[in-house]
């Protein structure tokens, strides 16, 4: 069974711009690691000949006709935009500076 | 060693914008050029609470473009989450395929230099596009700040994926250009490059020639054009040729095409090795498609761009460039068979106009096939005239161009410009005496045995005829004018 490693945490952490507390590093390896153990017990099943699922709802084909419907007014968007310059969304530098 | 002496292996990653009227998984219009952010709704944004429902449409469409491109088409198949931070991606993730594509194993036929080329399709996925950056500064990396439209974010992509089957930097162009034919066909996009909806990436490696073991490779973005695609990749090859030379190491990584500059740049970004965490899409369940919904877009797909030049080359006995040219585009394709549903008389000719003035007044005028005003029956007319002999090939331009322009009948504009050729003998005997007099001094030249010169004198009663004496007949005549006065000396 694989363990979840501080690093891991800190991998994930920085993948999902996460910023942890040395503390909060802890507490997370050491829930993550709960969680995975805790999942283990699926390992116990038999599933051999089992299909895997693709979702959890017994579904298939849910689609929509081609048909355009009105978008929301360009005020109401920006109402989320942290910034905004003549109705584009601004956003800080993309590439960090050398 | 020169570049000679390497294979050069390149594959390219196509994406092609869906023709769809609405977005993939929200009813946002997907028209080009809106002000910005104006289609856009809490479905594309991503704001929490709302839920994407497939377009099915667009599902439709990249099953055309499987069976259009020889792929196996999956019964099964699922959406996944690719999770990655960008700004033109306001979800943070982007709504992909992973492991069960909608396409699979397909291949592209076309020719390089008269030489059949086969790049197999390794997969054909159906994705969500990204929003639109545009940079405060001339560049993204010196830019402090971006502005973020997101007009097209969700608009329905297929991604095409080929194997490293390209050998040269022409080869990966003529694929794209035979890619962009093969969906404009099928009409599932309408693959304009300098509009984006027809983006490729490229990957590409170099190996000594006989080696069987891939080189490092590096991956090309941002080629905005099928000629920037093969020049990025001529660049890009003689840079790998280089560094291989002088022992250095290729960089696997991403480098950016300079069209100005003509070079590619290293993209250096100090994320992590790409770390997508790609997880089935909980928010969509599968598509498992019927037989059926398959077999009726199989039926009612055009008959394609390769098997229309085999059918040219037969059946019209076209030579292959014409073939090619005229089969690269459907709209031109099914105009030319128009007139010769007509005018079947001479293939080769028809084909010589739309090659020659038809393209030459498109191009000058920058209209497209469906914009041209000349009815197919009246191109045919027109070439009926010049067999009756109603007017001369020189008048026959000058009709074409007026038809191109106005729409008129070939009839009509022969008769209010008063083009009629002149076949009448005695008018151009007349011509004929007028010129003989008038120029004394190139006829004593053929006189003398200057035979060239006569080339001369037909121009000049064509001039005086405003074009529109009968060249042969000219021609005729004055050699009989010549003669009589050279017996007479």
């Amino acid at each position: 069974m694989s363990s979840i490693t501080k690093e891991t945490v800190c991998y994930v952490a920085d993948l999902a711009r996460l910023y942890l507390t040395d503390e909060e590093i802890e507490q997370m390896t050491e829930s993550l690691n709960k969680i995975l153990e805790f999942e283990e017990q699926l390992n116990s099943v038999n599933t051999d000949n089992v299909e895997p699922m693709a979702h959890a709802v017994p579904l298939n084909n849910v689609m929509r006709e081609d048909v355009v419907e009105e978008s929301m007014p360009i005020r109401e968007a920006m109402l989320n935009a942290p910034d905004e310059v003549e109705g584009f969304f601004r956003v800080p530098r993309i590439i960090e500076k050398d | 060693m020169p570049l000679e002496d390497y294979t050069i292996v390149i594959g390219l990653e196509v994406h092609a914008e869906l023709a769809t009227d609405s977005k993939l998984f929200c009813g946002c219009s997907t028209s080009f050029g809106s002000e910005a952010n104006t289609q856009i709704c809490p479905r594309c944004l991503g704001l929490p609470g709302t839920l994407p429902v497939l377009n099915k449409k667009a599902v439709e469409y990249a099953v055309r473009a499987g069976l259009a491109l020889d792929c196996k088409i999956n019964k099964f198949s699922k959406f996944d989450r690719k999770n990655y931070f960008y700004p033109d991606l306001s979800k943070a993730y982007q709504i992909s395929q992973y492991d069960q594509p909608i396409c699979e194993h397909g291949h592209v036929e076309f020719y390089v230099g008269g030489e059949k080329k086969v790049v197999g399709i390794t997969r054909i996925h159906l994705e969500e596009e990204a929003g639109k950056s545009i940079h405060s500064g001339t560049s993204i990396s010196d830019s402090d700040f971006s502005l973020e439209d997101y007009n097209r974010s969700g608009i329905p992509l297929i991604e095409i994926v080929s194997e490293p089957d390209i050998r040269s930097p022409e080869e990966a162009r003529i694929y794209m250009e035979t890619l962009r034919s093969i969906l404009r066909y099928i009409g599932v996009s309408d693959c304009k490059m300098e509009e984006g909806s027809l983006r490729c990436d490229a990957n590409i490696s170099l190996m000594p020639k006989g080696a069987t073991v891939f080189g490092t490779r590096t991956e090309i973005k941002n080629m905005n054009s099928f000629r920037a695609v093969q020049k990025a990749l001529e660049y890009e090859a003689e840079r790998h040729a280089k560094l291989l030379d002088s022992g250095e190491k290729i960089v696997q990584e991403t480098r950016t095409w300079d069209d100005n500059l003509g070079i590619t740049l290293s993209m250096r970004s100090k994320e992590e090795a790409h770390d997508y965490r790609y997880f089935p899409e909980p928010d969509l369940v599968p598509v498992i498609l019927e037989d059926e919904f398959v077999t009726d877009i199989k039926n009612s797909l055009p008959e394609l761009p390769a098997e229309k030049f085999r059918r040219y080359l037969e059946e019209f006995g076209l030579p292959e460039y014409d073939a090619e040219l005229i089969t690269a585009d459907r709209d031109l394709a099914e105009y030319f068979e128009a007139v010769v549903a007509i005018y079947n008389k001479d293939y080769k000719a028809v084909s010589n106009w739309i090659m020659g003035e038809f393209m030459r007044l498109m191009n000058e005028q920058g209209i497209e096939v469906g914009e041209v005003k000349i009815k197919p029956e009246d191109f045919a007319a027109m070439l009926k005239l010049m067999d009756e002999g109603v007017i001369s090939s020189k008048i026959a331009k000058v009709v074409f161009e007026e038809m191109f322009n106005t729409g008129k009948e070939p009839k009509t504009i022969v008769g209010e410009k008063g083009l009629v050729q002149i076949s009448d003998s005695s008018a151009i005997e007349q011509i004929v005496a007028d010129v003989i007099k008038d120029n004394p001094g190139p006829v004593a030249e053929y006189l003398g045995g200057k035979d060239k010169v006569l080339g001369f004198l037909v121009g000049q009663v064509m001039k005086l005829s405003k074009g529109k004496a009968n060249p042969q007949m000219a021609n005729e005549f004055l050699k009989k004018a010549l003669a009589e006065l050279s017996k007479n000396q």
